[in-house]
């Protein structure tokens, strides 16, 4: 088991490395985060400046919220694979069935490394910069830190977990262009991306509550900012871990019933 | 005990089909039709380990789906199937760990990365231990001449450069059998005589069995002890090169170069195929007439500059098989 473990960390490793070379790719994704962090404080601004009435979460909050989204934006399951993508196309992918590895496995890893591996690259620089200059305040006690990050690894998996289905998807539809057109806009909208969940009506909260995507951004952010206290961190990690189970048992049983369909692109 | 035992093999693809232009496009929103393909009409063959096998056809005769049925890639419809004791498709990763697959068309290499982290990366999956692997790179680079490429990504390969690295690539782990589709596709001369070279060496000194599908007859004739010829999902032929030739034809031919370009050239046991400038190539059956009786008659009657016997090509036979019919001569 560890050797096997072993096996999907390189492949990890591997993907990192990868990644990292791309450093035009790293420095425009970071610009365009700060540029569109900027857009929505504005926009916040300008709500918590019209509006007298009391808020679910505090102008200061929600500033933090969005600086907090705009460092850890790649960690969203937003697209398929894009190696798997290309293998698909060209019927590489018979490669990736002739390795003593599970594939289920293999594709879990692959996609929870093109998350990390961006992640990292760009939520260091965005979180320092917002701490010094754009009035991000550091969480309010060491607990409230903790449980962010035990939080964020959370979201990693489920995010990895989700992902892993969209690129599963490409087994049935092979270019995937409808998934990656329809699904990141809902996750955006239901994660707490595009507008804070605190602030959807109040009927919409027990949806979300449901619902696996709060688990990507809101639940770890308000963690963060204290909005939910520490000890309620269980409770978080339950709703983010179940999620991924069951949507690991989906993608395998998907998988499954793929493989025996399988048709290899191109003879 | 042999090594792989397949035994009337099916499969079968279903393959969307529309008609052409916009008219068929949009009635194949609403309504699809399948039309399913038999790529595998009952295929059964045996191989014993240490074999060299070619898996020749035309293509979309059922090559490439037997190797990936063989490689535990696809399950097939029907049909009994056990490479080394399993079946692929039922014990998938145990499987795989005993084999090395190359597809020709396709690199397993990592694109972005520099070849010699593609082969950590495979001894990391296929977990080879530290030594075995020190020793089998080690060979490999020395039998392929890798030294060099070793820090390059492999993007930047050449094709020839590419395909050797993908053969190490396939090796790594020491499989015992080998699946080849199509390696030397593309290459030139001396790429191919390099892969060529590499693969005797290993089914000669280590024993690895290997299955060749190959469009080039030449690695046919330079490699194979046998050859399973392919054609419409089902079995055409199964034995030695030799044989195949004779199944099909005991045609020789007789390559002359004359001294005058325009001699009319004719001969009751012989039939002239080919002109060309000062060459002519005449067709004829040794049982009928012996090669030297043909010679002396052509040297009497024409100042012969130069001439030699060969069998027809091999890809004349071939074709021969596939069609069923004598094929329209060059």
């Amino acid at each position: 088991m560890t050797a096997a473990a072993h096996a999907y960390a390189a492949i990890v490793g591997a993907r990192f490395r990868m990644l990292l070379q791309y450093r035009a790719a790293a420095l425009a994704g970071f610009a365009t985060n700060l540029f569109w962090g900027f857009i929505r404080v504005m926009i916040f601004d300008a709500f918590y400046r019209s509006s007298a009435a009391p808020q679910p979460m505090s102008r200061e909050d929600v500033m933090g919220y969005i600086w907090l989204g705009q460092a850890m934006f790649a960690l969203l399951p937003w697209n398929t694979d894009p190696d798997v993508r290309g293998m698909i196309r060209t019927g590489t992918v018979a490669y990736e069935l002739v390795r003593p590895l599970d594939l289920y496995a293999l594709w879990f890893s692959r996609g929870l490394a093109a998350r990390l591996a961006p992640t990292l690259l760009r939520a260091v620089p965005m979180l320092v910069i917002a701490w010094l200059f754009l009035g991000l305040q550091l969480p309010p006690s060491l607990a409230s830190g903790a449980a962010w990050v035990a939080a964020t690894a959370g979201a990693l998996l489920l995010s990895s977990a989700l992902a892993t289905l969209l690129t599963l998807s490409l087994l049935w539809t092979l270019s995937g262009e409808g998934v990656t057109r329809i699904v990141p806009p809902l996750v955006y909208m239901l994660s707490g991306m595009v507008i804070p969940l605190p602030l959807y009506p109040d009927w919409a909260q027990p949806l979300l509550d449901f619902l696996p995507f709060r688990g990507l951004v809101d639940t770890p952010f308000r963690l963060y900012l204290g909005h939910i206290p520490p000890e309620h961190v269980g409770a978080v990690l339950a709703h983010q871990l179940v999620w991924t189970a069951a949507l690991v048992l989906l993608g395998r049983r998907l998988l499954a019933r793929a493989t025996r369909r399988l048709v290899v692109q191109g003879g | 005990m042999p090594q792989i035992v397949v035994e009337n093999l099916t499969k079968t693809f279903r393959v969307a089909e529309r008609d052409p232009g916009i008219g068929g496009a949009l009635r194949g929103l609403v309504r699809r039709r399948h039309r399913a393909v038999a790529a595998l009409g009952g295929v059964s063959f045996c191989l014993e380990p240490g074999e060299l096998v070619g898996y020749i056809g035309p293509n979309g005769a059922g090559k490439s789906t037997t190797v990936k049925v063989l490689a535990g890639i696809l399950v097939p419809d029907g049909g009994r199937c056990e490479v080394l004791g399993r079946v692929p498709w039922k014990e998938r990763i145990a499987h795989v760990a005993q084999i090395g697959v190359v597809f020709g068309q396709r690199t397993q290499l990592w694109w972005d990365l520099p070849v010699v982290e593609s082969f950590d990366l495979l001894r990391d999956i296929y977990r080879v231990p530290k030594a075995d692997y020190a020793r089998s790179r080690n060979e490999l680079i020395a039998l392929l001449a890798l030294e060099p490429l070793l820090d390059v990504p492999v993007r930047q390969l050449s094709l020839g450069q590419r395909m050797r690295c993908d053969l190490a690539a396939a090796l790594l782990h020491a499989p015992r059998l080998l699946f080849l589709d199509e390696p030397t596709i593309g290459l030139d001369a001396v790429s191919k005589l390099a892969v060529r070279d590499f693969i005797r060496t290993l089914n000669r000194e280590r024993g690895v069995t290997v299955i060749l599908t190959t469009h080039d007859m030449d690695d046919i004739e330079a490699l194979c002890t046998r050859v399973i010829v392919i054609a419409g999902g089902k079995i055409a032929s199964d034995g030695t090169l030799e044989a195949l030739r004779a199944r099909v034809t005991r045609e020789r031919w007789l390559l002359v170069d004359l001294e005058d370009a325009d001699a009319t050239v004719t001969d009751p046991d012989a039939e002239v195929i080919r002109r060309d400038g000062h060459r002519i190539v005449l067709a004829f059956d040794p049982d009928r007439v012996a090669t030297a009786v043909l010679i002396a008659r052509l040297a009497a009657r024409h100042a012969v500059r130069d001439l030699f016997v060969q069998n027809p090509p091999i890809e004349e036979i071939i074709a021969r098989l596939y069609g069923g019919e004598e094929p329209a001569r060059p």
